[in-house]
């Protein structure tokens, strides 16, 4: 496989993936939006929200005011946003479309039919009324593309450049939202929490699809040290840093049984991975959960700038 | 009602419906506009949802446009085809064996059977391929070939295309979108298939890879990029072959060998299909400027080390100053009599012909020497007075850029148009395959004038295509 070829089926499904976590994050966000509250408290939910998704600086540069409207623009159309739905998913079409050869028709045409149809979208098509159903919308799309790459693809190179670009980006987007509340996650908060605490908690849950399953595994309230534990180290939970790095780990395996070789980001992906084999939370508490994060984002980083560079993305 | 006055395929003003049209007459008679409208809309969702689109240059809204597709299909006969694909061969061979005599020995401008000016001052001519001998000695391995049709009988090759022909990813595709369009059709009739035409590439490419090359042969296909209007074709085309598709910057020359750039480090390369054009290969020898291209490989290519497809040069075939002497290619060569037709040329560099072309301006078709794509034309009794005298001020400032050829009475096709079923002049480019045998699938792509009385069928002047249909006997 081309280099060339990697580096876009790399991104493309990052893109892909990002797309359906930015629609969770606005529909979370949209969610605490709609609670009875002032709006300086409003202003600060939205920017945690912008946070979460890593764009809030360029936010910034762009608009002065956190109104619902420039945010959800912001977030899901405007194209000055690298990272908004419509970016992402125009950006993945577009590498889509220059490895179409390595693709089955069912990825390509589930891409190019979403954008297509994404075209389309103007944000009169967003407005309150309309925005579930759009975020709806575009994680079906994202799942879809996501069903068709798991049904269609041949086990090789491709399929494991595509997994990796996914859980790495899915990674980055978890260890992101709990960054930005950890302060609510901490032990201690359960003693202070009120009713706006647990709104909170619920939302970051909401925000990864895990507000149901949550209580499938814990058969209880939400409880923040909890949560935290859920999205980092349950291996059952599909969006955690762990079953990440489970699934970052297989893809890796399956590169080296390809090429017969095993390059040095198998040594930084392993030892990202040992943070949550046989850890727990008492563990990563100690050492401080937002130390443990950001220790986290930059290894996460760090692994999908070895991959680039040892799978000759650029050379 | 008079009688047109050109030939419908579909049926004569006297003896009726023509046989390879009996049973979709039938079917279209009964069908309703209604029923026939919403199949087009469905066939164009299928065009778009696959991404089929070209881009039209210098026209910056239109970055990826479909080609209008016309639901009617175009039928010749078993028997039609036969003479037309011994007309296609026939022709092809001559183009071959003039391509490595005119880089050899030059024996057919010796005979004065071809004025040297025209060959060798050409700036079709590639001095970088004298002496030269590819893989098979075969220059030329995929010839798209126009032809028109005026009558019942007779077949006129309008043009070669010898250097990059396009078009054959929208045959594939039109003859899939009418498979799943109308099922019942292809239940009612023995259509040839197309879809083998993928296979017939690559066993092609692998037949002409040079003689060192270790196992299989590595074929890859060589594209400027995703803003060529064609990319669709590339991408189509690599992927149908199961080969690679890379662009310049992917492949590099080293120790005298092609490699590409993969996951796994460098990889040989033995046949390169390219889709760019001769200028832009290799920046050391042509364009310095150009980047689609690699560094070194026609260094490589001379020793041997890889086979380009088609070989660079072989723009001096299809040169159309060169286009009037392939008939007597045929005699010189092959020792034959052609079987395709060559379209009377009038070579406006002769003072003769200059001054018949500006004598009968309003009967002729006049063309630029070195154009393709429909640009640099001016079609005679369509053009306005205007467009006419521009023409003459063209023709009298640079008269060897032009031809000059009758306007064809070009054959009519049904084609389902805003009003219905009319009939739309088409012309017909099958694809040709060169390699250690000829191989061709049956058909090609026809290319359909959508406006009436309309004579221009390319795609960047609002022609459309059509599925074509070689009945089996």
């Amino acid at each position: 496989m081309l280099g060339r070829t990697a580096d876009d089926l790399y991104w493309l499904s990052r893109y892909v993936e990002r797309a359906e976590n930015m629609a969770r994050l606005v529909e979370a966000g949209y969610r605490i939006a709609m609670m009875p509250r002032n709006s300086e408290e409003h202003r600060e939910e939205w920017r945690s929200t912008l946070a979460s998704a890593g764009c809030a600086i360029c936010f910034e540069r762009k608009y002065d005011d956190y109104s619902t409207e420039n945010v959800v623009n912001f977030m899901l159309l405007d194209t000055d946003n690298p990272s908004s739905v419509n970016s992402c998913l125009s950006t993945a079409r577009n590498k889509a479309r220059a490895v179409r050869t390595t693709m089955t028709k069912e990825m390509w045409e589930s891409l190019n039919a979403t954008w297509i149809e994404l075209s389309g979208v103007k944000p009169k098509s967003v407005t309150p009324n309309l925005l579930p159903g759009f975020l709806e919308w575009v994680k079906q799309r994202s799942q879809l593309f996501r069903g068709a790459l798991i049904g269609t693809i041949l086990r090789n190179d491709t399929f494991f450049f595509s997994q990796l670009g996914a859980f790495i980006e899915r990674a980055d987007n978890t260890a992101r939202i709990l960054d930005v509340k950890y302060y609510v996650l901490l032990p201690e908060r359960e003693i202070v929490g009120g009713g706006i605490d647990a709104y909170q908690w619920a939302t970051i849950l909401r925000s990864v699809s895990a507000h149901r399953s949550y209580r499938w595994v814990y058969h209880e309230g939400y409880k923040p040290w909890r949560i935290a534990e859920f999205l980092i180290l349950a291996k059952e939970m599909p969006r955690s840093l762990c079953f990440c790095y489970g699934m970052i780990d297989a893809a890796l395996k399956g590169l080296a049984e390809t090429y017969g070789a095993k390059p040095p980001c198998h040594a930084t992906a392993r030892a990202t991975r040992a943070l949550f084999d046989h850890n727990d939370m008492d563990n990563v508490f100690q050492g401080g959960l937002h130390e443990f994060l950001t220790n986290f984002l930059a290894r996460n980083n760090q692994l999908s700038e070895e991959i680039s560079s040892d799978f000759h993305f650029h050379d | 009602m008079s009688a047109p006055d050109f030939f419908y395929e579909m049926a004569d003003p006297v003896a009726g419906v023509r046989p390879p049209y009996a049973l979709l007459n039938d079917w279209l008679e009964k069908q309703k506009p209604k029923t026939l409208r919403t199949k087009q809309r469905e066939a164009e969702t299928i065009f778009r949802r696959l991404g089929i689109t070209f881009a039209v240059y210098g026209d910056v809204d239109a970055n990826e446009r479909l080609i209008p597709f016309d639901i009617i299909p175009r039928i010749l006969s078993a028997g039609e085809w036969r003479r037309i694909s011994r007309g296609l061969e026939q022709r092809v061979r001559a183009l071959n064996a003039f391509l490595y005599d005119i880089y050899h020995r030059q024996e057919i401008v010796r005979a004065g059977r071809i004025p040297a000016d025209i060959c060798i001052d050409n700036s079709a001519y590639a001095p970088e391929m004298i002496g030269l001998t590819p893989a098979g000695r075969i220059y030329a391995h995929i010839v798209g070939v126009d032809i028109v049709r005026v009558d019942a009988d007779d077949f006129y090759v309008l043009e070669d295309n010898t250097r990059t022909p396009s078009g054959v990813s929208y045959m594939l595709e039109n003859r899939e979108t009418m498979m799943r369009t109308f099922p019942e059709l292809f239940a009612r009739h023995r259509v040839a298939p197309v879809d083998q035409y993928p296979s017939l590439l690559h066993a092609t490419l692998e037949s002409v890879a040079p003689e060192g090359a270790q196992g299989r042969p590595t074929i890859v296909v060589l594209t400027p990029g995703v803003h060529n209007s064609a990319y669709f074709e590339h991408s189509f085309l690599a992927d149908e072959m199961g080969v690679e598709l890379v662009e310049g910057l992917d492949l590099f020359v080293k120790d005298g060998g092609v490699y590409m750039r993969t996951t796994q480090g460098p990889e040989r390369v033995d046949v390169i299909y390219r889709r760019i054009d001769d200028a832009f290969l290799d920046p050391l020898v042509f364009r310095p400027d150009s980047l689609l291209g690699v560094p070194g490989l026609m260094d490589a290519y001379r020793a041997g080390a890889v086979t380009i497809v088609n070989a660079p040069g072989t723009g001096i075939a299809d040169d159309k100053a060169i286009y009037m002497y392939v008939p007597e290619m045929i005699r010189f060569y092959l020792g034959q009599e052609p079987i395709l037709k060559n379209v009377p040329t009038y070579n406006c560099a002769a003072a003769d012909d200059l001054a018949y072309t500006l004598d009968h301006l309003s009967e002729l078709v006049v063309k630029e020497v070195h154009g393709s794509g429909g640009y640099g034309m001016m079609v005679g009794p369509s053009a306005t007075a205007e467009q006419r005298k521009a023409f003459v001020a063209k023709l009298r400032a640079d008269p060897s850029n032009y031809i000059a050829q009758p306007t064809l009475a070009l054959s009519a096709c049904p084609t389902f148009v805003e009003s219905g079923i009319a009939p739309r002049h088409v012309d017909l480019r099958p694809f040709v395959l060169i390699g250690d045998r000829i191989r061709l699938a049956p058909g090609g792509l026809t290319r359909v004038a959508l406006e009436e009385g309309s004579l221009i069928v390319n795609s960047s002047q609002g022609g459309g295509t059509k599925d074509t249909w070689i009945l089996e006997e």
